[in-house]
């Protein structure tokens, strides 16, 4: 999906920019965007550092555990798969904490070492997990109670009514989240994107990569005489 | 109202971590050690994100310099028009699942433009708080584990940014207009 989706933007920018007389900010903003995704990676690097440490420490002293409790009825519910005494479990309670504050960029690190935890429970490499996806379904649409940026934005014009949009985004963000999770849990099902069928092809296709550092107890069992067509050392592909 | 959220926000972390750090100490948990010792992590994982970011960055800048975008928006307006949707905030709209911070340059200028308080200004807003970044955050929290197959994934995240984007539209009219 990903491969088509860069290929499609990068062709169609560069076609439509030959066409209409764009090129030049065609070719600056590539410069200009490589150099922003570094400086946003390194900006992060400070925060990341220090909510790391503060998660360690949380960790340490039973917080998340606790946490997860408090959550662990709804958490059970999305995360069939996610055993309630996972890591993952906390660092998702946490990462959904964070989130509803409205911390913004502060929850990022939380989400990370969510995804991390998730990943130990994945069977393949390169595959995303019913968990996984549904965890994203609830990050892209959001569940902050404070509109942060909008309502900053909003009164960096006029201070005057900034914050009349908390009730309406509440409102909306519910909708939105109820439809991205709805349609993770229809998605799951469908022959497209069903787990077992995309495990299947990969096999038959022989792009199918074991997670090495899978820690649950239905690892795949290869097919024998099963051959990886990426047996030399492949970076993996986004 | 706003003083109070503001507050909120500021006192939130820093509390946070004074909490934490107390709680901790009475646990008898070695709070600096534990603390340096998590915060190795955070290198690493902020600089395996460079390259997916840089991908992902680059594609959109080129987009957004073409001018398909505009073209985009022209094409679907009569159709955003039936939940009485703008056609000016629509660029902001699709930007939304796109970068982050280029839909919050287009809402600058929608809010600089209209006024926060009109149509546009108000949609605008409320559409902005209320989803995230589906591709920035597929890209970045599936790049740091190395899954390649997100499945599904962005298509309920675009399904989700499309719910608030519309839900958006019909809350403001009702609640204003």
């Amino acid at each position: 999906m990903m491969n088509y989706i860069w290929v499609g933007l990068v062709v169609i920018a560069t076609v439509v920019g030959g066409f209409t007389g764009t090129m030049e900010a065609v070719m600056n903003n590539i410069v200009d965007f490589a150099q922003t995704a570094v400086d946003i990676c390194l900006g992060l690097i400070g925060i990341m550092t220090f909510f790391c440490g503060l998660m360690n420490v949380m960790e340490k002293a039973g917080l998340c555990e606790k946490l997860g409790n408090l959550i662990a009825p709804v958490m059970r519910k999305l995360f069939p798969e996610v055993p309630s005494d996972h890591p993952a479990q906390s660092a998702m309670a946490l990462y959904f904490a964070a989130n509803i504050l409205g911390i913004g960029n502060a929850a990022t690190p939380f989400g990370l070492k969510a995804m991390q935890e998730l990943q130990t429970l994945n069977p393949t490499k390169g595959i995303a997990t019913n968990a996984q996806c549904m965890l994203m379904a609830i990050s892209t649409t959001s569940i902050t109670l404070i509109p942060v940026t909008a309502i900053g934005l909003r009164a960096a014009v006029q201070t005057e009514g900034a914050a009349e949009i908390i009730a309406p985004v509440i409102i909306a963000t519910t909708i939105s989240t109820i439809v991205g999770v709805t349609c993770t849990i229809i998605f799951e099902k469908l022959p497209r994107w069903k787990w077992e069928n995309i495990i299947e092809k990969e096999i038959a296709a022989g792009t199918l990569e074991i997670n090495e550092n899978y820690i649950g107890d239905k690892p795949i069992v290869l097919p024998e005489g099963y051959k990886s067509v990426n047996d030399k050392n492949n970076t993996v592909a986004f | 109202m706003t003083a109070f959220l503001e507050q909120v926000s500021i006192w939130s972390i820093p509390v946070l971590v004074a909490c934490v750090s107390l709680y901790a100490i009475i646990k008898k948990v070695p709070v600096y050690t534990a603390f340096t010792q998590g915060a190795k992590d955070g290198f690493s994982t902020a600089v395996m994100i460079i390259p997916y970011l840089t991908a992902m960055l680059c594609a959109i800048g080129m987009f957004r310099a073409c001018g398909a975008m505009d073209f985009i928006c022209d094409l679907l307006a009569p159709l955003t028009n039936l939940i009485g949707l703008p056609g000016s905030v629509l660029p902001m709209g699709i930007m939304r699942s796109f970068s982050g911070g280029a839909a919050e340059g287009l809402m600058s200028d929608i809010l600089a433009t209209y006024g926060t308080q009109s149509l546009e200004g108000r949609i605008a807003s409320v559409a902005l708080g209320s989803t995230e970044t589906t591709f920035y955050v597929v890209a970045v929290y599936f790049g740091s584990v190395g899954v390649s197959n997100t499945r599904h994934s962005i298509a309920a995240g675009l399904l989700g940014d499309l719910a608030s984007l519309i839900a958006a539209a019909v809350i403001v009219n009702v609640m204003w207009f």
